[in-house]
């Protein structure tokens, strides 16, 4: 039963991958398709956090500039010639072998930089996290307008030659490639650890903090974890956004992109995986339509989600998953999550 | 040695003194109650145990080790358990996985286990859910495994509460007022499950309690705590005709 997952996995990846391949979807839906799985990557890891250990992160878009700026920067100075650093270290064409090491090497220093954040905030539980992040959020984004040598406010570029080099090798849409394996691969890491008697720790601490310690949950270290998870995985997506559209600026990491990620997860409902991927494919897509409209836009974007929080508060699935709320699916997607398949009662 | 000791315990909130040196040894099998008016600081001492508060004075040992200054979830691994005053169980999630949440003490696993699902972790999961399983159908519960843990009654979520700490297999088990909230008919239900889980998991068993006849019922020996000192101990019997005890609980008689 648990086949059909991956089936709508491999579908989707071939879907979106061989029609870019054939050229059959112009290179704007393209881009579209890409965000949608960035997307994905920011709300399912924020929702870690926010959602399933009911802590409130705010500054998501840190952990993924630097994410973005890692994977960038080794990207450009292994397989490209730089006015800054000169002529690529490597030959052009490994970009495409490097290329998942890269990314997994910027989410490896966002998840250092996490695991920073994690030790001061988690020593109190409370509102410490909130302003912690909202804090790192900016020195982040402060700190790389001050380095010159990545391009400071300027910003950092020349990852489409990367890019470019790959497709000198084999012309295929990589980054469409890359962006949903990521996915796939985010979404299982996720489900995983929530599904684990580790990893449900932190619904534990959700639920009552003081229990899950004294019930012999190492709070501290589940916290922590669970923390480095979200922001590795929030590095990543920072990384593939850098390389999709092939120019960051520490500006299009501020506070408005963790708001984003924000309003994702509240849209899909705190600790429900498959709300977080139904609400980033329905916010990227309604970011896309509301284009014409402008900076109106970000008056309409906030007035959905007053409405939201007035109607439906608890997002569009709640906390349960999309087999809870249509028992049919469970038939084709039999999920191995324990309340699934215990009580349907209790789910719907 | 003894199974549990705990030796000279101080604790000062603030200006305020909780617990002034509270004295007690135990040989591992009894069955002892800890009894006192309204903020005596009875909880606070399980709390002091159980390293919820460090005390500011005196020290905790378990089996011949010291238990003072650990983690909460670290004093669990040492075989210490508890129940709440107010029920603590985690409300959404399904019995079942409250059950199985208290195995962390020792899951045989780590995070890259988790994420690889080596077959290692797929061993330890499976054996933690059976226990789990084993528990619920031992404890009579087995038919609310799926169920959210706040949808069942206040009966049933106690003894989803005393299931879930027998799951770390306690050698101590401490319950703050088990009784609280329960009528007549789930009381005595109470003290058959309490005497029941002694025997059938050879634990030592201390409890805080108001419900007199639930105490002199079921417990051995008995301390008394009043404004954090122990003004009396005993068997039942020793207790109930002892006068400070009917003066803290009733007050002085005016002459």
């Amino acid at each position: 039963m648990r086949h059909s997952q991956t089936l709508l996995a491999a579908l989707v990846f071939v879907l979106t991958v061989g029609l870019s391949w054939l050229g059959w979807i112009d290179s704007y839906t393209q881009l579209v398709i890409m965000f949608v799985g960035v997307n994905i990557i920011m709300s399912s890891s924020l929702n870690l956090i926010n959602g399933y250990m009911g802590e409130f992160s705010v500054g998501h878009a840190g952990f993924m500039a630097i994410g973005a700026y890692t994977a960038s920067i080794l990207m450009v100075l292994f397989f490209s010639k730089d006015s800054v650093f000169g002529p690529g270290l490597l030959p052009a064409g490994w970009a495409i072998l490097f290329f998942p090491m890269m990314l997994v090497a910027g989410g490896i220093l966002a998840m250092l930089v996490g695991l920073l954040v994690a030790i001061p905030s988690f020593r109190t539980r409370g509102d410490y996290l909130a302003i912690i992040t909202l804090a790192v959020n900016y020195i982040v984004k402060s700190a790389i307008e001050n380095i010159q040598s990545i391009g400071g406010a300027r910003g950092f570029m020349g990852m489409k030659r990367v890019i470019n080099g790959m497709q000198a090798v084999l012309d295929a849409p990589w980054m469409m490639i890359w962006t949903w394996i990521s996915v796939f691969v985010t979404i299982l890491l996720i489900k995983r650890f929530v599904s684990s008697t580790y990893g449900k720790g932190i619904i534990a601490i959700r639920e009552d903090e003081i229990a899950a310690e004294i019930m012999s949950v190492n709070t501290r270290r589940a916290k922590m974890v669970a923390f480095m998870l979200s922001s590795g995985l929030a590095g990543i997506a920072g990384g593939l956004i850098a390389h999709i559209l092939g120019y960051i600026n520490p500006g299009s990491f501020t506070i408005m992109k963790s708001t984003e990620a924000l309003v994702m997860v509240y849209l899909g409902g705190m600790g429900s995986l498959s709300g977080s991927v139904l609400s980033a494919v329905l916010f990227t897509l309604a970011l896309e339509l509301l284009r014409p409209l402008q900076i109106i836009k970000w008056v309409v974007v906030p007035l959905l989600l007053i409405l939201l929080m007035l109607f439906r508060p608890e997002g569009l699935l709640g906390q349960r998953e999309l087999t809870d709320v249509f028992p049919g699916l469970r038939r084709i997607f039999g999920s191995k999550d324990g309340r699934s398949k215990e009580g349907t009662h209790a789910a719907v | 040695m003894p199974l549990f000791e705990v030796r000279g315990l101080n604790h000062v909130f603030g200006g305020l003194k909780a617990v002034s040196d509270f004295n007690l040894v135990l040989e591992g099998g009894e069955l002892l109650g800890l009894i006192g008016p309204n903020g005596a600081g009875k909880t606070t001492i399980f709390n002091l145990v159980c390293g919820v508060y460090r005390p500011s004075e005196g020290d905790v040992r378990m089996e011949g080790k010291s238990v003072k200054g650990l983690y909460p979830h670290q004093v669990t691994a040492r075989g210490i358990a508890r129940t709440f005053q107010n029920i603590r169980l985690w409300p959404e999630m399904t019995v079942l996985d409250n059950i199985r949440v208290a195995h962390n003490y020792h899951l045989g696993y780590g995070l890259l286990d988790v994420l690889l699902h080596t077959s290692r972790y797929r061993r330890a999961e499976q054996e933690i859910e059976h226990r789990a399983r084993e528990i619920l159908e031992v404890m009579g519960l087995k038919d609310y495994a799926g169920e959210s843990a706040k949808n069942l009654p206040y009966g049933l979520q106690r003894k989803v509460e005393i299931a879930r700490a027998l799951v770390v297999q306690p050698k101590l088990l401490l319950l703050d007022e088990p009784s609280a909230g329960m009528n007549l008919g789930e009381k005595d239900a109470l003290i058959m499950l309490i005497r029941w889980i002694r025997k059938e998991f050879n634990l030592t068993i201390w409890l805080i309690e108001h419900e007199m006849r639930l105490v002199m019922n079921l417990c051995e020996y008995i301390h008394v705590l009043d404004f954090g000192q122990t003004i009396a101990s005993g068997t039942p019997e020793v207790i109930q005709r002892t006068p400070r005890v009917i003066e803290a609980y009733l007050g002085k008689e005016v002459d």
